[in-house]
C-alpha cells in the first residue's frame, strides 16, 4: 500500500520536474541538450556521477575521460555527449549487472565544451554529472600537433586488450580497437566508425554493451570495470557491417 | 561560450582604448658577475599578464659585443631585450644562440636581424616546421604582446664544442631529451652554466617533446661542466648542483610513476588521483604539467602493456 501511494505521487510530481533544472556549467546549450536527450524525463545534476577529465585538451584528437557512477545503485545506462561538438552523443554505455558503472574513453574535441555523463537508474531518473574541457594549452608549448595515427591502415580491426585484477575484487579491461573513426565531417570522408560492443564473460553471460559514436578518438581505446568470470569475449560491428571479435584470458 | 567575467570585459576595453601602448615586458638584467647576465622570467603559464615571459634568457658581454642566449617569446620581448643590452654594452649584439625551439626560447629572432643567430641543426629545423602553429597557439594565450610576431628560425648551425667571441671562451654543449636538440652554454670565466630547459628550479619540468631516458643522459653530462652559477631555462638562478638533481629526481619519479600506473591498466584521466611525493609539494604549477606530461608521455606506455588478440571466431 504504502509503495503504491509512493507512485501515486511520483505521478503528480514528475510533471512539475519537466522543465530542466539550472545548469551548473552555465552552458548556451544546456536548453538543447535536455530537450534532445531527456525531453519528458526526470534529469538531476548529481556530484555522484564523476566525470575525471584534464581542464585543457592537450590533444583535440584524444581527450581523455573516465566517467564514474560508482557511488549511484542501479544504474542502467550512461550517456556521455559534449555540448558545443558538432556531434554531440559520444557514447551509451549499459554496464548490466555484471559491470560497476565506469567507463574510460577518448574523444575528439573541436572547440570549448562542457562534456556531460549522465546515469540513468532504475527508477527512470538521470543523474547528470560534467565538466567544462578547455581549448587553449598551458605552458612552455603548444599542444601536441593534431594528426592522426594511420595505424589503422595496416592494422585494421585488430584489438589489442589486458585484463587485470582490480583491489576491489573487480576486474579492469583496457582494449583498442584499430579503427579510424571517421566521423564524415572531413572533406569528402564517409562517417565510418565502431557502432557497437559487447563484453561476455566465459560463462557467455553478459557484461556490458556499448553504443559508440563519431567523436570516440582514432583507435578507440576503453576501459571497463568488470565482474564475471575467466575470459572475456568482445564483440564489436562498425558502420559497414565490419566485425570484430577476441578474446581476453585473465 | 562562458560568459566573461566583468574584469576580462574590462580588461579587454582597457585594451581598445590602449590599442597604441605597446606591452612593457619591464626587463631587468641581474647580474651574475665577470659580465654573464640573466633576465628571469615569471614561474606561471603563458598569460596576458606576463606577456609570454615566463623564461629565463641572458647574455654575455665580450669586448665585440654581447653573446645573448634565448631571444625570448616575442618580437617585442626581443626588441627591448636587444634595445637593453646594446645601450649596456656599448656595442651591437655579436651573436644569438637558441637553446631550443619551445615559444617562450626563441620568438624574439624577428628583432635581430643583421645578428648571426645560432640553433643546433634539429631546432632550426623544428621552427621551421612547426613555427608559425606555435606562434598561432601563443597568440591565443597572450595576446598584444605577440602582436606582429612571426616564426623566423635560425640562420646559422650551432656546432659543439669550444668557441671564442671577443677573446672570450664559450662551450657549447649539444645535448637532447628535453626536445630533439637541447644547447647548453657555459661561459668559461664566470663559470656560468646558461643549461636551457634541461634543467627547471623550483618550477614543474614540461614535457610536450620529452624523451626522458635522453633527458636524465644530459642531465649526467651536465653534472660533469666545472660551473659555479647555472641559469636553469625556468626558476631561480643558483650556485651548485640542487636544480640538477631536483630535475633529475624529478623526471625519474614521473617516469617510473607512469610506467607502474600502465602496468596496473590505470586509465589516463585516473592519474590525477594519485598522490604526488612531497618534496614536489612547492613547485609552480605542479599538478597543471603533471595532468599535460601523463597526456605527452601515457599514450605510449599504456599501449605497451596491452597485448595483440588473437582474431577469434569472425562472423
Ligand atoms: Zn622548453
Amino acid at each position: 500500500m504504502l509503495r503504491l501511494a509512493w507512485l501515486f505521487v511520483a505521478a503528480w510530481v514528475v510533471p512539475a520536474l519537466a522543465a530542466p533544472p539550472d545548469d551548473p556549467l552555465r552552458s548556451p546549450a544546456w536548453p538543447y541538450m535536455a530537450e534532445r536527450y531527456f525531453a519528458g524525463q526526470t534529469v538531476r545534476f548529481d556530484a555522484a556521477v564523476r566525470v575525471l577529465m584534464p581542464g585543457a585538451a592537450e590533444d583535440p584528437l584524444a581527450v581523455p575521460v573516465y566517467v564514474d557512477a560508482g557511488a549511484l545503485a542501479d544504474v542502467r545506462e550512461i550517456l556521455v555527449f559534449a555540448d558545443l561538438n558538432p556531434i554531440t552523443t559520444i557514447l551509451r554505455y549499459e554496464p548490466g549487472e555484471l559491470a560497476r558503472p565506469s567507463i574510460g574513453f577518448r574523444f575528439k574535441v573541436q572547440q570549448a565544451t562542457p562534456l556531460r555523463a549522465a546515469a540513468r537508474t532504475g527508477d527512470g531518473v538521470w543523474h547528470l554529472g560534467g565538466a567544462w574541457l578547455n581549448a587553449g594549452g598551458g605552458g612552455c608549448t603548444t599542444p601536441s600537433q593534431a594528426s592522426g595515427s594511420g595505424l589503422w591502415k595496416d592494422r585494421f580491426g585488430e584489438i589489442d586488450a589486458r585484463l587485470w585484477p582490480r583491489a576491489d575484487g573487480l576486474r579492469r579491461l583496457r582494449l583498442q580497437l584499430i579503427h579510424p573513426m571517421d566521423t564524415g565531417l572531413a572533406g569528402g570522408i564517409p562517417a565510418f566508425y565502431l557502432e557497437t560492443l559487447a563484453l561476455q564473460d566465459s560463462d557467455g553471460r553478459t557484461l556490458a554493451r556499448l553504443q559508440t559514436f563519431e567523436p570516440v578518438a582514432e583507435n578507440p581505446l576503453l576501459s571497463f570495470d568488470l565482474r564475471g568470470r575467466g575470459a572475456v569475449s568482445i564483440r564489436g560491428r562498425d558502420t559497414q557491417a565490419n566485425r570484430f571479435a577476441g578474446t581476453v584470458a585473465p | 561560450m562562458r560568459r566573461l567575467p566583468f574584469s576580462s570585459a574590462l580588461l579587454a576595453l582597457l585594451a581598445v582604448g590602449a590599442a597604441h601602448a605597446q606591452y612593457d615586458y619591464r626587463l631587468a638584467p641581474q647580474a651574475l658577475g665577470d659580465g654573464a647576465y640573466v633576465f628571469v622570467g615569471a614561474l606561471e603559464h603563458f598569460t596576458r599578464a606576463n606577456g609570454g615571459n615566463i623564461v629565463n634568457t641572458g647574455y654575455i658581454d665580450t669586448p665585440a659585443g654581447a653573446v645573448v642566449i634565448d631571444s625570448g617569446p616575442s618580437r617585442l620581448y626581443g626588441e627591448q631585450q636587444r634595445a637593453l643590452i646594446e645601450r649596456r654594452s656599448g656595442r651591437p649584439v655579436a651573436r644569438v644562440y637558441i637553446t631550443h625551439a619551445h615559444p617562450d626560447h626563441f620568438f624574439g629572432d624577428q628583432a635581430y636581424a643583421g645578428v648571426p643567430v645560432y640553433a643546433l641543426p634539429a631546432t632550426r629545423e623544428a621552427i621551421a616546421a612547426n613555427g608559425d602553429a606555435l606562434a598561432d597557439n601563443l597568440y591565443r594565450l597572450v595576446g598584444d604582446a605577440m602582436r606582429g610576431t612571426h616564426a623566423v628560425a635560425p640562420g646559422l648551425p650551432a656546432g659543439a664544442g669550444r668557441i671564442e667571441v671577443g677573446g672570450r671562451a664559450l662551450q657549447l654543449i649539444a645535448l637532447a631529451g628535453h626536445t630533439d636538440a637541447d644547447l647548453a652554454v657555459f661561459d668559461e670565466r664566470s663559470a656560468t652554466l646558461y643549461a636551457g630547459d634541461l634543467v627547471f628550479h623550483r618550477r614543474t619540468p614540461t614535457t610536450p617533446n620529452a624523451d626522458l631516458a635522453r633527458w636524465l643522459a644530459a642531465l649526467d653530462r651536465l653534472e660533469t661542466i666545472p660551473y659555479k652559477t647555472l641559469v636553469p631555462g625556468h626558476g631561480p638562478v643558483l650556485n651548485g648542483p640542487a636544480a640538477i638533481r631536483e630535475t633529475r629526481d624529478y623526471l625519474r619519479w614521473l617516469d617510473a610513476m607512469l610506467r607502474e600506473a600502465a602496468a596496473r591498466g590505470v586509465d589516463l584521466p585516473e592519474l590525477a588521483e594519485l598522490p604526488v611525493p612531497e618534496r614536489f609539494g612547492d613547485f609552480a604549477v605542479l599538478r597543471a604539467e603533471l595532468s599535460r606530461s601523463a597526456a605527452h608521455l601515457y599514450p605510449a606506455l599504456e599501449t605497451q602493456a596491452l597485448r595483440r588478440l588473437a582474431p577469434d571466431g569472425r562472423e
